[in-house]
């Protein structure tokens, strides 16, 4: 227990203020990475999913390709994109690995988001007269936001994690800490900076966790909770 | 011109292996760790107490050219009879020192100056022989060294040719006078002795630090930062034609090659190691780098053939 409060007192040291790297500055280095590296990766995989989904054209080929990208190790991307930008491009390097990191778990969030519809749903739709734009915009992305936020989600919560490894082409954030700790051996440290990735990546997920409670359009929480309650009420007879 | 291509390259190369290496000792580190405190305690007791007298467990540190020279006393030390473990790539001096206390390495390439700032802090000898006879006395119960080589790599600080003349730069001295200096290393050159609390200290210089790790040569040459922390022996420094500053202050003392080993090491095989260090200069470790660095040749390889070379094999 001793080690934690060693980190937690590394935390809230007033030296955090000074340095090289303030701590405030490492955090906001931080989370800037995360959030334009998931930020960029959205806007690349949200239209192509839900272009995927809508027409379930191409899906094998994402699955695929995103599954191929999952097995990529993000640290050897991060040092061989470094190696054929140069030094100067050293922060876009990281990004792109970083939204190569991002873009499966969101690639997948907005198709399955459009397939786990009912299909009755849609042919409803289409026979109220909604055209393919109307049923896009109004019927499916709706009803797929919750598993698309939970693919946000999951990508955020790998980025924030993985951007400790930015230090390692000299770019900051927490993981400068862990890095210079590792070879200072100071354990105070490299627990205080891990302590605080956790907590970044628990506050963001409480955050992706409320949007997603929210986004849930109103039809499908009354539904939902309908059903629930007569169920609960009348045993449904065998049918 | 395709020289430095070619070193570039080897550079880059030898970048991608370090930051696998990293994460694959990183990864080792987790698994065999007993308790946070001290990682290697646990294995440590078990190993020294039952380790057999002529297994010699050689380490070596996160550093390409100090693997080399680890795979040398081990090849040395193989031809001579012994039986090796090699446990090389363990991090740095923070990482091995205790690994070499509690048993579970005998043996590793150091550094002296850098070596005696570790345990004394505040030290103030600098030449060759004044840091090997305070590290001498300032190294702790179980741990000695041998004789020290005349090869050197140590901490230096370097500018490149074109800052050099601009700002009429030959000693670290002449730095005060340049405005907004920032300087790049690895990220524990900032609360190194030599670090910026140092270049204030001695020689009055303020600079910013960045830790730029493994790009800091990188960074130098492409204006990113202006001054650099590079190992003296490192192909780069002539590779980018960096001006390494003077440092008539010694702000970094004298570092010589040195094997310092744990009270596992079997005496008698001191003179296998002390027979190396006799042979291993200054130009001889740069070439040695240079082997790794330029010509990409594995240090097992390289090790033969200085061995061979030197008549030791």
């Amino acid at each position: 227990m001793n080690l934690f409060l060693d980190a937690f007192a590394w935390i809230f040291s007033p030296d955090r203020l000074t340095g090289s790297l303030p701590l405030p500055e490492a955090v906001a280095q931080h989370l800037a990475f995360t959030f334009g590296s998931v930020l960029i990766a959205a806007l690349i995989a949200i239209p192509v999913g839900w272009a995927i989904g809508h027409t379930g054209r191409g899906r094998e080929f994402a699955v695929a390709l995103s599954g191929a990208a999952r097995a990529i190790p993000t640290l050897g991307l991060v040092v061989l994109l470094y190696l054929l930008v140069g030094v100067v491009y050293k922060s876009q390097a990281a990004v792109v690995a970083f939204v190569i990191l991002a873009i499966p778990s969101i690639l997948a969030g907005a198709y399955t988001g459009f397939e786990a519809i009912d299909r009755s749903t849609i042919s409803a739709a289409r026979a109220v007269g909604m055209t393919g734009r109307q049923i896009l915009f109004e019927v499916e992305v709706p009803l797929g936001l919750p598993l698309l936020i939970g693919g946000l989600r999951s990508a955020t919560l790998q980025v924030v994690a993985t951007v400790t490894i930015a230090t390692y082409v000299g770019l900051g954030g927490l993981g400068f800490y862990i890095i210079q700790g590792i070879q200072l051996r100071d354990t105070a440290q490299i627990l205080g900076a891990s302590v605080l990735v956790v907590v970044l990546a628990l506050v963001l997920d409480g955050v992706f966790a409320l949007i997603q409670r929210l986004v849930v359009p109103r039809g499908v929480v009354a539904r939902t909770a309908r059903t629930r309650s007569t169920a609960a009420a009348r045993p449904v007879p065998a049918s | 011109m395709s020289a430095l291509r070619t070193s570039r390259l080897g550079a880059r190369i030898a970048l991608v292996a370090t930051a696998l290496t990293v994460t694959a000792v990183a990864l080792a580190g987790c698994g065999s760790s007993g308790s946070l405190d001290e990682p290697a305690a646990t294995g440590g007791a078990s190993g020294g107490a039952t380790g057999s007298a002529t297994t010699i467990t050689v380490g070596s540190q996160a550093y390409y050219s100090n693997e080399i020279i680890a795979e040398i006393y081990a090849q040395a030390l193989e031809g001579a009879g012994f039986t090796v473990e090699r446990k090389f790539n363990i991090g740095q001096r923070d990482a091995i020192v205790p690994s070499l206390q509690n048993g579970t390495v005998s043996l590793t390439p150091e550094y002296t100056g850098n070596l005696l700032q570790y345990f004394d802090k505040d030290t103030t000898a600098t030449t060759t022989e004044d840091v090997y006879a305070a590290l001498k006395k300032a190294l702790p119960e179980g741990l000695s060294v041998l004789d020290q080589a005349s090869a050197t790599d140590q901490d230096s600080y370097n500018v490149t040719a074109a800052f050099a003349a601009q700002h009429n730069l030959t000693s670290i001295a002449d730095l005060a006078n340049v405005p907004n200096l920032v300087l790049g290393g690895a990220p524990e050159l900032e609360q190194r002795p030599y670090g910026p609390t140092g270049l204030k200290d001695k020689y009055g210089v303020t600079v910013s630090f960045s830790a730029t790790a493994d790009t800091t040569v990188d960074e130098l040459v492409a204006g990113g930062i202006q001054l650099a922390d590079v190992y003296s022996a490192e192909p780069n420094i002539k590779t980018n034609n960096l001006v390494t500053l003077e440092d008539p202050k010694g702000l970094f003392l004298a570092s010589h090659v040195v094997p310092l080993v744990g009270s596992s090491f079997p005496a008698d095989a001191a003179d296998v190691i002390n027979a190396v260090d006799a042979k291993l200069t200054p130009e001889g470790l740069v070439s040695l780098n240079v082997e790794s660095k330029i010509d990409q040749k594995s240090s097992k390889d390289i090790a033969a053939a200085w061995l061979k070379a030197n008549g030791l094999s």
